[in-house]
């Protein structure tokens, strides 16, 4: 008994412990996305249970208006696809035609959330006048918090591709990969929001 | 939102980390520092937990409300709910075991994400005292753990508020770490070690942090929500503006009951790392295990309304949530068999470890059986909200998770520290804890069946004995902390050294010195492809390469 | 000879079952019984009783055995046997469990059903003089007793409670009475509709084997048939504020005529019958 513990290993050549590959990094943030959107399920949960359950009061103003928001649907689309081309621009070395998208895919984010601010103000409902607009403003208000932090994420990372040397490269790419992917999140959270708030 | 880390962790961090025991308080990356930084602050969040249960014993020993004034006593009451689950249980069966154990079961050096790592712990401690200064300053929440509205809207908003910071940050650190653990699960694994040949402990680690990750994030947005309710005064769970109370118990026990089992599947792994050992004896029907593991966690995501029985639900959901969760009862008993099955025909070491271990299995079969009758509506309609409820949780949470804790830190002491706790001590830590226990929570079954309604401070006169055995058994556990607390203390500085593998076990945080050096091997990471082959001394005979090498090939 | 293991377990069992026949004799396990489905409640508390004794102590003395007996004796060394796994008991106790499970919840159902768990619920709305909402729901409670078949064809009593911090307060619409107190007749059906001023509150009854949540917003229904006079405590079991604890009334349950005299005594409309 007392030799078991000793022989129960066995020596074989690996090369485990290097910390934080890329590709880890990419699995953590997938990971992290999962547990985002289940906090964009929670809220749909709530509002479509709210819509079943608690009818508006009677003398209760809702109504959306669909071209902005179809507007800000496109934009995020757009910018989605620009994204896309940035990330081809930047496999082909070409950090010039990466950053111009990069630029645009920022710019596309910020138009979108201007938009927003601009339908805000033109609702006929604020915050708290009933449980729809509650819950619209919480929805729109937590995608939009998304859409802010992905704009300074793309912003940062337009900053590290500067150079051609820069610290984002094609060859470390994991700040650029990790801000397409939630950018993609994003766009697609907006996608069910539009659906499920607007058309529904 | 912090998703991307610095990709500065090319140089070895671990040279600029202080050592001696005050790295203890420093912001270290090493995953066995944060492991014993959770079981440290865990604990000492046990014993604020305890005095506070220690209070709401004392106030019970009267029908009426003479020690703590009513509101008091409802802060008291949900002060000691959330310490418990969310400042010990949670922290310590996962934060701490995991992230001690988890790097060496899988052969690496350290978690996935070891800076994420040292966030995630750091975020406790600041969350942890907030929730307990607020008692202090504006009087603490006082709405019970649940915080259900409009109860919770309507309470002192200060205290709430608190509470609900408080709580966010907490289920942020646990987001973290789960993250990390499935990271660390999935990809960190050692090059020839196969998924299958994972010791259970990761296998519930990886079951919970799935649980951890789909289920916590419902619970922040909506406490978001609720929060919004407080301060801005929307109406999303406030009748009076058209809101609806129901909807925030929907959401509230989506991630709650899923919690049970994020207190409950760690403890079973680490119950299956325990029994094979003393008992040498190989862990029963591993296979099984790790279907059951993944059976609970998909029920469990699918039961939750069982909490909501006189919520005015409506019949076929009632009806629905009845029957999952008593299916519960299935993967659960699998394991439970299995655990027997080890031990039977084992050679056991009657310690303390084993002990505890054995302990649990006997007080969570009583707290799962009330729990499946509690799972029958025309059943819970009667009890729902009395003391069987309280009796059926604390014969899990501390019958179960904390006996478990217990019989962990028996059993990892010497690979903590490189010394033996005391045996003497340990039984008598246990035999004053499993009758304190038994005599505290066994006759809340019958207040609960015979009409004492779960938090309040004064009751019907005709409870006032059982009550007072109550609290009787409640004295007893806090004496019995004391032995523990001495021997624990006592042992660190003066304990027997304990050699590197004291229990001759063959996981892998044995298979290094006790305390493991920083990167936790010195040269190679050992392949453990048996974690559980005892019984094999024969074949064991230095000639014979090793038993890994029958395996699989 | 018995080894003494064997004189232990004996022991101890003879033990159990007597302190267990004594227990039955002497310790009331749930309180009096005065409403129509607490007998159908103490139907399904004594199979699952017996069940889950069966399951607890067969697991500790399966533990408590294999500590005893498999203990490494005194200067023993070496592994027990190396059994990995068993298919086909695996399978004898996932498929055991799996069957007491369905049938413990099939009997439930069927004691769900017939305490009349799932009878649509209706509350008689002829008398709605608070006008509620046409489209607000009403949601379901338990209750052995629906507005059309009163078990013994005897009218069914309409009641309104209306709780808020902290008390019970019940409206009888037939007679416009409003009372602390909830009386009631012996053997009638009462249909009650529940709602909350302010937070949730529940309404318990022991002796009713009942419990309903009280809720703001959400109006609930509660049906059953008192079967034993007495009086009864009506308990808040959800937790509302601080004198939770306090929030607490009685319901009489009497003999027709002594209802009917208190009824005629409050009531506004003295002509209305019951
Ligand atoms: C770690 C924590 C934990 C765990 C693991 C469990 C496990 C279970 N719980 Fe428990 N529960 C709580 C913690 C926990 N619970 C808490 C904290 C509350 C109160 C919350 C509050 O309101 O504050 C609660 C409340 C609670 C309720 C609501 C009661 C009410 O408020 O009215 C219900 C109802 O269904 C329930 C059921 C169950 C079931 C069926 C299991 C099952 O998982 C148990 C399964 C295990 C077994 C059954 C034993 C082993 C199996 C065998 C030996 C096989 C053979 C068995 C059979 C055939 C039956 N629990
Ligand atoms: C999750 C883990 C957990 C643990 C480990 C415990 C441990 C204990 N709990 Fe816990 N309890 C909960 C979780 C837990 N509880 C929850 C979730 C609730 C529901 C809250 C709600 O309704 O919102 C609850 C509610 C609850 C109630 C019901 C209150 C009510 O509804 O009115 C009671 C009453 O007896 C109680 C008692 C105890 C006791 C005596 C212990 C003991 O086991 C504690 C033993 C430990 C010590 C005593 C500490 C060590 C000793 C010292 C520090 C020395 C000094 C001590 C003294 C002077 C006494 N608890
Ligand atoms: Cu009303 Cu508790
Ligand atoms: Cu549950």
């Amino acid at each position: 008994m007392t030799t078991t513990a000793s022989l129960n290993q066995e020596s074989e050549t690996s090369s485990t412990s290097e910390q934080e590959h890329a590709d880890h990094r990419l699995f953590g943030l997938i990971s992290f996305l999962v547990a985002d959107g289940m906090t964009f399920a929670g809220f749909f949960a709530a509002y479509l249970t709210f819509k079943a359950v608690n009818p508006l009061m009677p003398d209760a103003i809702y109504e959306l208006e669909l071209p902005l928001p179809t507007l800000n649907t496109v934009l995020l689309l757009i910018s989605s696809a620009t994204f896309h081309r940035a990330g081809k621009a930047l496999d082909e070395r070409n950090t010039r035609k990466c950053q111009t998208w990069l630029l645009l895919t920022a710019g596309l984010g910020i138009a979108f959330l201007a938009s927003q601010m601009v339908e805000y103000f033109s609702l006929p409902f604020g915050l708290t006048d009933n449980l729809y607009a509650s819950t619209f403003y919480a929805l729109t208000g937590f995608h939009g918090l998304h859409v802010t932090l992905g704009a300074i994420m793309i912003l940062i990372v337009w900053w590290q591709t500067r150079s051609p040397d820069g610290r984002i490269t094609n060859l470390n790419k994991f700040p650029f990969e990790a801000a397409e992917i939630y950018w993609h999140f994003v766009d697609g959270i907006w996608v069910v929001l539009f659906i499920i708030l607007y058309l529904l | 939102m912090s998703i991307s880390l610095p990709p500065s962790l090319q140089e070895d961090p671990k040279t600029l980390q202080p050592t001696g025991w005050l790295r203890y308080l420093s912001f270290s990356l090493d995953h066995k520092v944060i492991g014993l930084q959770y079981l440290i602050c865990g604990f000492l969040f046990y014993l604020i937990g305890g005095l506070l249960a220690g209070a709401i014993r004392i106030e019970l020993s009267s029908p009426i409300s003479d020690f703590l004034s009513r509101d008091v006593y409802n802060q008291v009451l949900t002060l000691h709910g959330t310490i418990m689950i969310f400042l010990w249980i949670v922290p310590v069966v996962n934060g701490a075991f995991g992230n001690y154990l988890i790097p060496f079961y899988v052969g690496a050096r350290d978690m996935a994400f070891p800076r994420l790592n040292a966030v995630a712990f750091w975020l406790i401690p600041p969350a942890g005292l907030m929730l307990i200064t607020s008692y202090f300053i504006n009087g603490a929440a006082q709405s019970g753990w649940t915080a259900y509205p409009p109860l919770s809207i309507t309470t002192p908003a200060a205290g709430q508020i608190v509470w609900i910071l408080s709580v966010l940050l907490l289920g942020g650190s646990s987001i973290f770490g789960g993250i990390n653990f499935i990271a660390t699960i999935l990809k960190l694994r050692r090059p020839g070690l196969k998924l299958m040949q994972l010791p259970m402990y990761c296998w519930a680690m990886l079951g919970t942090s799935i649980l951890v990750v789909l289920s916590t994030p419902v619970l922040a947005g909506t406490l978001i929500l609720l929060s919004f309710d407080i301060v801005a005064h929307t109406g999303f769970f406030n009748p009076t503006l058209g809101g609806n109370v129901i909807v925030y118990q929907h959401l509230f026990w989506f991630y709650s009951h899923p919690a049970v089992y994020i207190m409950v599947l760690p403890a079973f792994g680490l119950v299956s790392e325990i029994l094979p050992v003393h008992a040498r004896k190989p862990l029963f029907g591993y296979t099984t295990m790790v279907y059951s593991i993944m059976g609970i966690v998909v029920l469990g995501l699918v039961v939750w309304a069982h909490h909501m029985f006189t919520s005015g639900t409506p019949p076929w959901m009632r009806l629905f949530f009845t029957i999952a969760t008593s299916f519960i009862a299935v993967p659960t008993g699998i394991k439970f068999f299995n655990w027997v099955a080890t031990l039977w025909g084992g050679r056991i070491s009657l310690n303390s470890a084993i002990l505890f271990s054995c302990g649990f299995i006997v007080n969570f079969v009583l707290g799962g059986i009330t729990g499946v009758a509690l799972a029958q509506v025309p059943f819970d309609v009667h009890v729902h909200d009395t003391y069987f409820v309280v009796a059926h949780f604390h014969y899990i949470v501390y019958g179960g998770s904390v006996f478990v804790i217990f019989s962990s830190i028996y059993h990892w002491f010497p690979k903590f520290t490189g010394k033996m706790l005391n045996e003497n001590l340990g039984k008598f830590h246990f035999v004053l804890t499993f009758i304190g226990f038994n005599l505290c929570f066994a006759p809340q079954h019958w207040l609960g069946l015979n009409g004492m309604p779960r938090r309040v401070a004064e009751y019907d006169p005709q409870f006032t004995l059982v009550n007072q055995i109550s609290s009787f058994g409640a004295l007893l556990m806090a004496l019995s902390t004391l032995p523990f607390l001495w021997n624990i203390i006592y042992s660190s500085f003066k304990g027997k050294a304990s050699g590197d593998n004291p229990w001759q076990a063959l996981t892998a945080e044995w298979l290094t010195s006790s305390p493991p050096p920083i990167e936790n091997w010195i040269g190679e990471a050992p392949l453990v492809k048996k974690p559980y082959g005892y019984g094999h001394q024969e074949k064991l005979q230095p000639s014979s390469k090793s038993i890994n090498e029958d395996e699989n090939s | 000879m018995l080894s003494p293991t064997a004189i232990y377990t004996i022991l101890i069992s003879v033990a159990i079952v007597i302190g267990g026949i004594w227990a039955e004799d002497h310790l009331k396990i749930l309180p009096d019984i005065a409403s129509s489905n607490a007998p159908i409640y103490d139907e399904l508390f004594n199979v699952l009783f017996i069940i889950g004794t069966i399951l607890f102590v067969g697991m500790t003395a399966l533990v408590v055995y294999s500590l005893i007996n498999f203990r490494r004796k005194q200067g023993e060394t070496g592994d027990g046997i190396a059994i990995e796994d068993n298919l086909p008991l695996e399978i004898l106790w996932t498929a055991v469990p799996a069957v007491v499970v369905l049938f413990v919840g099939l009997y439930s159902y069927d004691i769900y059903e017939r305490m009349g768990g799932m009878q649509l619920q209706s509350h008689d709305n002829s008398h709605s003089h608070h006008l509620m909402k046409s489209d607000k729901r009403i949601w379901g409670g338990i209750g052995s007793a629906s507005n059309e078949q009163s078990s013994n064809n005897l009218p069914v009593i309409d009641v309104e409670l209306t709780a808020m911090q902290f008390a019970f307060l019940f409206n009888y619409p037939k007679g416009e009475i409003i009372s602390g107190e909830l009386h009631v007749p012996l053997g009638h059906s009462i249909s009650m509709k529940m709602e909350s001023k302010d937070v949730i509150h529940a309404f318990w009854v022991p002796e009713f084997r009942l419990k309903q949540d009280v809720i703001p917003g959400q109006p609930t229904i509660l049906n059953f048939t008192p079967t034993k006079a007495g009086r009864y405590p009506i308990i808040c079991a959800e937790l509302c504020g601080p004198y939770h604890g306090g929030m607490r009334s009685t319901v009489v349950v009497e003999e027709p005529d002594d209802y009917q005299a208190w009824f005629e005594k409050n009531a506004k409309k003295t002509e209305l019958k019951l």
